[in-house]
């Protein structure tokens, strides 16, 4: 009776007495929600286009912040070094493509998969080289990013939300838009859905693959290097922010692996998810559930919609 | 042709092994240092090893080495990865090692069975497990200058004292932030054995390794327990996050206790401004001050022969490298006094650590007078519980914050003795000390 | 030239179809065995037994493991770090529990223990496929490591939160802890990884093994000629976390000698997942291969500087070791996407008809 008190009632109550800590904690889902949306969106891009995993998602973030952060260190000024850092992410594009994806054409999955294991560990071992294993200071307010808190008085007690946080959201919304104005409305985006149909079918009507996929990869690493800042202001640029890139799996399953809109949607519901969990379920279980909240979460949609929220239908033919 | 592969296989294999052969140089001290210059960790990693590695190379610069003996340091990268740290103690295990140090808590659990065995001491300054203290359980193992029990203990001792008394400490809460992982639990038994005869509620946040820097969730739980004082036994990208949290929720920053891995200058600087204020223990001096450190700008970095950029020497975790290294000189220089020989091996060693004294004439002679408390390590107790102070972050920077403080021993000592114990009973067949106690 | 079958008939069904049809083949394989049994134990270094080989072999066993689930049944698997975890915590309790009963029974009882909660994780299969499922069984890795850190029955309610191997004793002779030979550690590993290896092999190429190869090539082909998935799937799942399980509980008890939770987290599953891709798909002599590249090479490579005297930190040879590594990881899928194994069976093909080819 206890037990069934806590798990059913009890949080409810939590709730009900304390309603600026629910906001509060929402607010923190929705915050890491955008920037799991974000990571996804980059998985999503690469999948949706070259129907490879790209498990280097999560390097490529730290790779881009790393970049960023460290030539600033050498004293390059922030928003040259912020160029330079996009450019970085391009030629990694066109080297990706060149090197690993050309001669992989055609492959089954699960190699390309492997390929961008070794991607990873490359790029490890290239950034630690040049810009050395340290952590660094993400540098927010060079680049105009807000610093400092709103706190909002809210029912006997107070809400605080971060500039930092805000300025996330506004500007992955920002991006979604465009991404999605680009995939609808103009002609590279026309062809790149093409592609993401039919590899041949595409290839047919004269569109040229390699190109799509540099623009693609480039696409993912420009959407690395801005969850990498956002990231990286809310804790500090290191290798271990790659292991937050692994939040990114269940969402891109809730939402369905070619899906943009289910990529933001995923990542909404595992971020507030997992908070509200964590903050009001988790105590019961000797918290730190939050490590495989989203992961069951996942599972149990997926036992429902085997192709995720979003995902297109799979139909199965002999 | 396939026997052709086998073989050319198996003299692969032969060959790999060849080079670990010990280069028997008979007028050396090989001195290994597992590294982590690599992986989620560097950031620690890095100006600890260079700290250890400045000290002991000084030493041959400056001084021809010890006793005249020349010093081979070697670095082996661990990457923080037990796996490759083990790998690195088999490597270096062949070249006759006076001392290992093994720097993670993982590789210094394995490790601390062989050392008895192989006859090599293990020195894991203040980290490792608590309970090796205990010098009749564990003769090998080496962890001054204090255990992670003692720190808990000096953080409850300055709550303590900032109440205005230890009876004061009644009703109140205290929290502890910790690693979700061994290292993290390490201060666990201590606070709830202190929360008992002081009357303070504990309260834990355990932080999942995989959320170390998205630890929104357990700032959550503290806005809303409201605990009165924090120990944050964070480690890595962990700390600057908890930081940074700490003061996104307005948790007074005063209140807020690192432990010693917790004090890097990489921790609080990323919080900028908002870290003001931040209390984190400490049992060595920053800055370049200090002879000693002086020595090594001179010796070393001015002359290019050292790793470290001039301005990172005299930052927190780097000093504390060299601490370490001095811990490792002296009991070189102790072993050398007791056994008589000018190339020592491990066992004799492990007699210059257990026996090793260093008081405030010795620290002003290697001129860290004030730098570090003095030491004393002894057969019993291989750890001497000596004070710590609180370091202070000012906003770029570590300060004194408060005087040295001693742990509770009265308290730590008993829990140490018992976890040594159950440690041994737990591993069936732990061998009872047999080597003598050298102490006079 | 040596590798030739010529003069060699096969006069029944039988011996055409044997694991291996070609004497030299059978001849090569006795030398391995006879090296590894005989030669290694004796005349190697402790580094070359404690630090190389049993960790191979233990590596080797895991990547055989998920080869029978990834490789010959198509299931891809994220899980196998914690199936790896579920074994040795389970030989812990057990033979902290029951101190008296044989340590390798307890090895072997705990991959059991494994297979059990591999069937349980292996369930959602029957309705996800592809990476889907891989995901999906990320959740039994991340749950069964929050286990492992947050309930303290598994580890005993140890202070250091670790799992600390105790001594243990076979015929007398210590086989675990510090007092144990490295030899006499690494003749048991040897000994489990010879048998199971066997016993994959019989277990590949009989009923149970073309089912799961049907159902890898097409699963609903495989149902419509009368294979029952779920049984076949549940089984592939339990055989392999069966194989993990023990190479688990060999890592712990031959290998560390005590471990952390974080011994077992998601990067021990991508590492012998790279061991299996890189060694070849559905074959065992690549999960061989791809252990040894995957956590061998990268041993030589960090004397390969110390070797030619270059004066190199030993950081920047772990960050070099890294590039090396990725790149050697795409260069293989680009030279071998189908793995070290069939490199090796292409290498035999071009030897078979050396020097005179067509």
């Amino acid at each position: 009776m206890d037990l069934l008190y806590k798990v059913f009632l009890d949080p409810f109550v939590q709730m009900g007495t304390a309603p600026d800590l629910l906001v509060q904690t929402l607010w923190d889902g929705l915050v890491a929600g955008v920037l799991y949306s974000l990571i996804a969106l980059g998985f999503v891009l690469i999948f949706k286009a070259s129907g490879v995993f790209n498990f280097a998602q999560g390097i490529m973030v730290v790779f881009a912040a790393l970049t960023l952060v460290g030539l600033h260190e050498k004293g390059v000024p922030a928003y040259l070094a912020l160029a330079i850092t996009l450019a970085v992410m391009f030629g990694l594009a066109v080297g990706v493509e060149r090197l690993m994806l050309r001669p992989l054409v055609n492959q089954p999955d699960i190699i390309l998969f492997m390929a961008t294991f070794g991607l990873t560990y490359f790029l490890i071992g290239f950034g630690e080289l040049v810009f050395g294993g340290n952590p660094k200071v993400m540098i927010a307010s060079e680049l105009g990013l807000p610093k400092g808190a709103v706190d909002i008085n809210f029912a006997g007690g107070f809400v605080s939300l971060q500039k930092i946080d805000i300025a996330a959201a506004i500007i992955a919304s920002l991006m979604v838009a465009a991404l999605a104005v680009f995939f609808q409305k103009t002609r590279i985006g026309r062809a790149l859905r093409a592609v993401a149909d039919s590899h041949k079918a595409a290839l047919s009507v004269g569109i040229s693959l390699n190109q799509i996929w540099v623009i693609v990869w480039f696409a993912a690493g420009v959407v690395a290097l801005a969850t990498g800042i956002m990231w990286g202001a809310r804790s500090e640029v290191s290798f271990a922010l790659q292991i937050i890139a692994l939040k990114a799996l269940p969402v891109l399953i809730l939402g369905g692996f070619t899906s943009i809109p289910g990529a933001i949607v995923g990542g909404l519901i595992i971020g507030i998810g997992e908070k509200v969990g964590e903050f009001y379920w988790g105590p019961l279980l000797g918290s730190g559930i939050e490590t495989w909240l989203a992961y069951v979460i996942a599972l149990v949609f997926l036992l429902f919609r085997p192709q995720g929220l979003f995902g297109e239908k799979i139909i199965e033919r002999i | 042709m396939r026997m052709k592969h086998a073989l050319l296989g198996a003299a692969v294999m032969v060959s790999a092994a060849l080079p670990l052969a010990p280069a028997s140089a008979a007028d050396t001290i090989y001195v290994p240092l597992f590294s982590y210059r690599t992986g989620p960790f560097a950031g620690s990693g890095t100006p600890i090893v260079n700290g250890m590695a400045d000290y002991l190379n000084m030493l041959n610069e400056r001084d021809g080495g010890i006793g005249g003996v020349k010093l081979v340091v070697e670095e082996c990268e661990t990457g923080y990865d037990t796996k490759k740290g083990l790998e690195c103690y088999e490597q270096v295990k062949s070249k006759n090692p006076v001392v290992v140090n093994p720097y993670s808590t993982g590789i210094t659990l394995p490790l601390i069975p062989k050392a008895a065995i192989d006859k090599v001491p293990i020195l894991s300054m203040a980290y490792g497990l608590s309970a090796s203290a205990d010098g009749n359980t564990f003769p090998w193992v080496f962890n001054p200058p204090a255990t992670y029990w003692d720190g808990a203990s000096m953080f409850v001792a300055y709550a303590g004292q900032q109440e205005g008394g230890m009876e004061k400490l009644k009703g109140k809460k205290l929290g502890l932030v910790y690693l979700d992982a061994p290292y993290g639990k390490e201060p666990i038994p201590v606070l709830e054995a202190l929360a008992k005869d002081y009357g303070f509620e504990l309260k834990l946040y355990p932080v999942p390794a995989a959320e170390m820097q998205n630890q929104s969730s357990q700032w959550l739980n503290i806005r809303r327990d409201r605990p009165d004082w924090l120990y944050l036994q964070g480690f890595g990208a962990m700390n600057p996050t908890a930081v940074k949290e700490a003061a996104k929720n307005n948790f007074k920053m005063d209140h807020l206790i690192g432990n010693w891995w917790a004090g890097g200058d990489d921790d609080a600087r990323p919080a900028g401004d908002g870290a003001k204020g931040y209390l984190s223990l400490n049992f060595n001096q920053v800055g370049t001050d200090i002879p000693v450190i002086q020595d090594i700008i001179k010796y070393l970095v001015d002359k290019g022969k050292s790793q470290t950029p001039k301005d990172k020497v005299g930052e927190n975790l780097y000093n504390r490298g060299v601490y370490n290294s001095m811990i490792i000189a002296e009991g070189i220089r102790n072993a050398q006094k007791l056994s008589g020989k000018k190339v020592i091996d491990g066992a004799d060693m492990r007699r210059g650590l257990e026996t090793l004294v260093i008081d405030e004439a010795r620290l002003k002679e290697m001129g860290a007078a004030g730098f570090v408390a003095p030491v004393k390590v002894t057969c019993a107790d291989h750890n001497g519980h000596n004070a710590a102070y609180m370091a202070k972050w000012d906003g770029t920077k570590w300060t004194k914050g408060s005087d040295w403080i001693q742990p509770i021993k009265a308290k730590v000592e008993p829990l140490i003795d018992e976890a040594a114990k159950a440690y041994a009973a737990g591993n069936a067949g732990w061998p009872k000390r047999t080597e003598a106690c050298d102490a006079k | 030239m040596f590798y030739r079958e010529a003069g060699q008939f096969k006069t029944s069904y039988t011996a055409d179809m044997s694991v291996f049809p070609i004497l030299q083949d059978r001849v090569g394989l006795a030398i391995i065995l006879i090296v590894a049994v005989a030669i290694i134990p004796f005349f190697g270094s402790g580094f070359l037994l404690q630090a190389v080989m049993t960790p191979f072999l233990v590596f080797a066993l895991a990547t055989i493991g998920l080869n029978l689930l990834t490789g010959y049944t198509g299931l891809l698997s994220l899980g196998t770090g914690a199936f790896m975890g579920v074994g040795a915590y389970a030989c812990y309790k057990l033979t902290t529990y029951f101190p008296d009963v044989n340590l390798i029974v307890w090895i072997i009882v705990s991959g059991f223990f494994s297979a059990a909660v591999g069937v349980l994780f292996g369930l959602p299969s029957l309705r996800i496929k592809g990476f889907y499922l891989a995901v999906a069984t990320l959740a039994a890795q991340f749950f069964l490591s929050w286990c492992f850190i947050r309930q303290p029955w598994f580890y005993n309610y140890n202070v250091s939160g670790a799992i600390e191997v105790p001594t243990r004793t076979l015929f007398g002779i210590p086989i675990t802890g510090a007092t144990s030979s490295d030899a006499t550690r690494y003749f048991i590993v040897l000994g489990f990884v010879i048998a199971m290896t066997w016993l994959a092999s019989n277990l590949v190429h009989g009923r149970i093994g073309r089912m799961w190869m049907a159902v890898r090539d097409m699963d609903l082909a495989a149902e419509l000629i009368g294979i029952r998935l779920l049984r076949t799937k549940l089984l592939a799942f339990a055989i392999s976390s069966f194989y993990c399980g023990v190479a688990g509980a060999l890592m712990v008890f031959m290998w560390y000698g005590s471990a952390e939770p974080s011994v077992f987290d998601v990067n021990l599953s991508f590492y012998i997942l790279f061991m299996v891709i890189i060694g070849g798909l559905g074959s065992l002599t690549g999960s061989f291969f791809g252990a040894a590249l995957i956590y061998i090479l990268p041993i030589l490579l960090r004397y390969v500087p110390a070797e030619f005297g270059m004066p190199i930190q030993s950081s920047t040879v772990e960050h070099i070791q890294y590039m090396v590594i990725g790149a050697l990881i795409v260069f293989f899928l680009i030279v071998e996407p189908a793995g070290l194994a069939r490199l090796w069976q292409v290498g035999k093909q071009k030897l078979r008809v050396w020097p005179f080819p067509y």
